[in-house]
């Protein structure tokens, strides 16, 4: 022990300094990647219904009021910040804000209410499905072999032939 | 009324006692890194004590689970009478991602009253400082519900028969509000 150790000492405490954050008073940025309250945009979503599918805590509620009016409810209570459901949001509807300082007396307080449209198809109401992939590959033109009619496609082509292929729509050529 | 009895009562210090009832200890942490130099929650005289017969309030953590949802009321029973209780992560809040499991029975709330909720999954050191000050009443609380429409109600319902044609376009005369 001797008394240049305790000068050593006693240099590096005074040049410590204060590390108190003076938190309250002054507001304290988050890291690039923190994942806070998600946040939903209203005028993006379109009602799929995904991220309450997604959601590992269930806190997503999805309610049909009637065919056109759709509710989507995040309760938000325990909700675990996880961002599953903004992963999942194919319109990227759900943004996970930088948002913190939730902390409030009254739990519904973090609640977020969407109610969305859902346009249906106008003439029978009802909605119409996609065609599948292969109906729109055969609309651009891609032919495949028929087993049963014993067709088979023995070469590709660049061009369309006006002869039909298996069972295939009309396409003027 | 609440915050001004908090102002009176809890103005100077809040004696915190520290109880989880079945959480994954990521909380606990994250109230100990509050208890620390660089967060120094001592400066608003928070102190954390043993026994809950020294606390005014009593921070929960964890889900209120089968196993130990006595032991947190009588916990919270022995706390002498200006008590406050804070939620802390989203177990406490509402249940957790484990909320529908056999040995959760939900939310702290129902074994004791909570009257201060701090979500998170953990929430930040900050967030439970924030917290804090928001019970103490040093800052306003920042969250309030949110409602969105995409469309006001009523709708107008599609009439094929009152479609009429003028000119090159197709107008729809009268529409029926539902």
């Amino acid at each position: 022990m001797s008394v240049l150790s305790k000068l050593k000492e006693a240099v590096i405490c005074l040049r410590a300094g204060r590390v108190t954050l003076p938190y309250p008073a002054t507001a304290r940025p988050v890291p690039e990647k923190f994942r806070g309250r998600p946040i939903f945009d209203a005028a993006k979503c379109i009602g799929c219904a995904g991220c309450a599918s997604n959601c590992p805590s269930r806190e997503i509620l999805v309610v049909d009021l009637c065919q056109e009016i759709r509710i989507l409810q995040y309760l938000g209570r325990r909700c675990t910040y996880c961002g599953r459901c903004a992963d999942v949001c194919p319109e990227k509807a759900i943004t996970m804000s930088h948002e913190f300082e939730t902390a409030t007396n009254c739990i519904g307080d973090i609640r977020q209410r969407l109610d969305l449209f859902m346009s249906t198809c106008q003439r029978c109401g009802r909605c119409f499905k996609e065609p599948s992939h292969l109906e729109q590959l055969k609309q651009k033109g891609y032919r495949f072999d028929d087993v049963q009619n014993e067709r088979w496609v023995l070469r590709s082509q660049a061009y369309l032939t006006s002869e039909a292929a298996v069972d295939d729509m009309k396409i003027e050529i | 009324m609440l915050k001004t009895l908090c102002q009176k009562m809890f103005g100077r210090s809040l004696w915190v006692y520290h109880a989880n009832s079945g959480g994954c200890n990521g909380c606990d942490i994250e109230v100990l890194n509050v208890l620390t130099p660089y967060y120094d929650v001592e400066r608003f005289g928070i102190k954390l004590v043993g026994s809950p017969r020294h606390a005014d309030v009593m921070l929960c953590q964890g889900p209120a689970m089968r196993a130990t949802a006595k032991a947190l009321r009588r916990a919270y029973e022995a706390m002498p009478a200006p008590k406050l209780v804070f939620a802390i992560g989203s177990c406490a809040c509402g249940g957790g991602i484990w909320f529908d499991s056999y040995s959760v029975l939900g939310p702290v709330e129902k074994i004791v009253p909570v009257n201060f909720y701090i979500p998170g999954c953990p929430p930040r050191p900050e967030a439970i400082i924030y917290g804090v000050a928001v019970a103490v009443g040093l800052v306003d609380k920042k969250t309030a519900p949110v409602q969105f429409k995409q469309l006001e109600m009523p709708i107008p319902r599609y009439h094929p028969s009152d479609l009429r044609g003028s000119g090159e376009m197709v107008v729809y005369e009268k529409a029926e509000k539902v």
